[in-house]
């Protein structure tokens, strides 16, 4: 009875308790629907626009290129996005969805709290009651998105189990929509969870790279040889990366989190450093023993430190269409340093994974070749994270 | 493949559940005896799994415990095999997918029937990925128990209870496992339901169910069996001895 509707190669489907079925089908009609209504899609652009502050720019980023010596750098400025990230773009779209669908209180998953954040935000701007699930880890190292979730209206819950960490947060917004599932939407936070969650989040993020694509081509008169975008769960890459799956001489790369090192068993690259297996609702690329327990995650990075990621990444993996490569903590601080130096721009860590990773790679292109870089979010929330890792004053 | 049912065939029946490994591997063999003792006339042997989505707080607290004292699923199939080694009664594996998937369905399938296991539950798998889990068990000559809940539509529920074997789990309410103190509002609906699609297969109720009038109102809704699984791991928790969970599971059986 699989349907491939549900998968991206043997990747995906939908692993969830049978009281959460009837909710996963009526999601994808109603996702189906709206997708093809004008009404929807004009609502949608009204508040990309003039409330989430879209098209974000793509900037030339000029001395960041020069200090690489290889190829043009352009940044696509997600960090600029309303909330300060690209989680804007997906929240939008399914707090819209929601209350297409007549629920009215919205529950959600956070790990740095950027999504948690967005969350909040869709949801005082269209009148819906918002519940985030946070580990009690990320609250301790996250306290100011916390505290901009309570201001818009959130409600936050933290979660003492296990790691106390994404995946936590994520198992317990599971438990709370197998009791309310009647009545409360799930807004997963990236293109990740049971189908059709990740192909819906992709096609809302899909807007970073339809708009870097003309861009682009308005600037430089060609499209890019190399895209560039951070995974965790995989929602801004996958979002940079779609709207070029058929232009074969784009390249994809995806920065994982290495952590301390791949080596050392502490950090989130599942892709990496994982074997296929299944949690939260999909199959992909997992960290995990060897009996198939998760194992618990590290990043520097919030947002990255998570065991599994999108399904449809792990498929562009194995056909070679992106590759992915891990980029430790400490290289992604150096990148957060040297993109706040030369370009006056604080990226969040996450991000910073991406930047390190496209200067790396920038250094090896020649300088007719063009890389864009998605900053994800920018690092203000970041702040207290790397003022006691640094040391710096 | 007939034991599970012919062991509920007639009704006023009960199923429980403890989490394999809990509070050690030794004294949860003795824990599964005392519910064999008590009279429970199947039981379902928890694997426990680092992520139990679908599991309350007793549950997933057990669970942890069990892991953290080293119990595998490969341990697992040691102890059902030890259990099997006093006693008759049904053995049903209860446990999430990715060890299975892991380990392999086919082999997962081979290893339980050689440990004397009757059938498998998966609460992770819905019917639209069980497909393949569901061949190999019926090769193997086991039984893959699928599960309906309150969501669960008429039409959906007669594909389930097609691909269903052994019995057909009826998840009495929405949310996940764990003891409430009144019974679920819904609940004698849902095994209504659940029973006119299920035809000649057993209905079992589970989540939610944890005295003997629960029990008996859902036998009297025509539930072939309850299912009780955290009241029993409460009582472990707070420290009950085997003879004490055999009166606790005597107790609910009436």
């Amino acid at each position: 009875m699989t349907k491939d509707r549900t998968r991206f190669g043997q990747y995906g489907g939908q692993y969830v308790p049978e009281i959460l079925m009837p909710a996963l089908e009526e999601l994808e009609r109603e996702y189906g629907k709206a997708r093809k209504d004008p009404g929807f899609r004009q609502e949608l652009g009204e508040y990309m626009r003039n409330y989430g502050g879209r098209p974000t720019p793509l900037y030339f980023a000029r001395r960041l290129t020069e200090k690489c010596g290889g190829a043009k750098i352009y940044l696509k400025r997600e960090d600029l996005c309303h909330g300060g990230a690209h989680k804007f773009n997906n929240v939008m779209g399914q707090a819209l969805l929601c209350k297409r669908m007549g629920k009215s209180r919205i529950i959600a998953e956070t790990g740095a709290g950027q999504h948690g954040t967005a969350t909040a935000m869709a949801a005082a701007v269209l009148g819906l009651r918002a519940e985030i699930y946070m580990g009690s880890e990320d609250i301790a190292r996250q306290e100011m998105n916390v505290f901009r979730m309570k201001l818009m209206g959130a409600k936050v819950h933290p979660v003492d189990s296990g790691s106390r960490t994404l995946k936590d947060a994520l198992n317990e917004a599971f438990r709370d929509w197998a009791a309310s599932v009647e009545s409360t939407y799930y807004m997963l936070g990236t293109a990740a969870g049971p189908h059709p969650y990740p192909a819906m989040v992709r096609d809302f993020q899909s807007v970073i790279g339809r708009e870097a694509r003309r861009q682009l081509l308005n600037r430089e008169g060609k499209l890019p040889d190399l895209l560039v975008a951070c995974v965790g769960g995989g929602s801004n890459a996958i979002g940079t990366f779609h709207p070029f799956l058929g232009d074969k001489d784009v390249a994809f790369l995806g920065a994982e989190a290495a952590g301390e090192g791949l080596s050392t068993g502490r950090h989130s690259a599942s892709i990496s450093g994982g074997r296929v297996g299944v949690l939260h609702g999909c199959k992909s690329y997992l960290l995990q023993d060897a009996d198939g327990m998760i194992s618990e995650t590290h990043s520097v990075a919030a947002g990255l430190d998570y065991p599994g990621v999108g399904p449809e990444h792990s498929l562009l993996k194995d056909i070679g269409r992106a590759e992915y490569v891990g980029v430790t903590d400490r290289e992604a601080l150096y990148a957060f340093r040297t993109l706040s130096e030369v370009e006056g721009i604080i990226p969040a860590l996450e991000s910073s994974h991406a930047v390190y990773a496209g200067m790396q790679r920038a250094k090896e292109m020649s300088k007719d070749q063009v890389v864009v870089i998605t900053v994800s979010g920018r690092g203000d929330k970041d702040l207290d994270t790397v003022i006691g890792l640094m040391g710096a004053r | 493949m007939a034991r599970i049912r012919e062991a509920l065939a007639g009704g006023g029946k009960l199923i429980c559940y403890i989490t394999a490994g809990y509070p050690t591997p030794e004294l949860s063999v003795e824990h599964a005896l005392a519910c064999v003792d008590g009279g429970a006339d199947v039981l379902e042997l928890g694997v426990p799994f680092s992520d139990p989505v679908a599991d309350g707080k007793v549950i997933q607290y057990t669970s942890q415990k069990a892991l953290e004292n080293g119990t595998t699923p490969h341990r697992v199939f040691d102890l059902a095999r030890e259990i099997r080694s006093h006693t008759d009664v049904p053995i049903v594996l209860m446990g999430y997918y990715n060890p299975i998937f892991q380990i392999g369905e086919g082999r997962y399938v081979e290893l339980s029937a050689q440990s004397g296991v009757d059938g498998l539950i998966v609460p992770d798998l819905p019917c639209e990925e069980s497909l393949s889990l569901r061949q190999r068990c019926a090769a193997g000559g086991l039984d893959l128990v699928q599960l309906v809940g309150p969501t669960t539509s008429a039409e959906r529920m007669r594909r389930i209870a097609a691909a269903s074997s052994g019995f057909l789990y009826v998840v009495s309410s929405l949310g996940t496992t764990g003891a409430r103190n009144a019974l679920p509002v819904g609940a004698a609906a849902v095994v209504r339901r659940a029973r006119a699609a299920a035809g000649d297969l057993p209905v079992g109720v589970g989540f939610g169910i944890s005295r003997r009038e629960h029990a008996a109102a859902m036998h009297q809704e025509g539930a072939h069996a309850a299912i009780v699984g955290s009241a029993i791991l409460q009582g472990m928790i707070d420290g009950a001895s085997p003879e004490e969970t055999r009166r606790l599971v005597s107790g609910l059986k009436g």
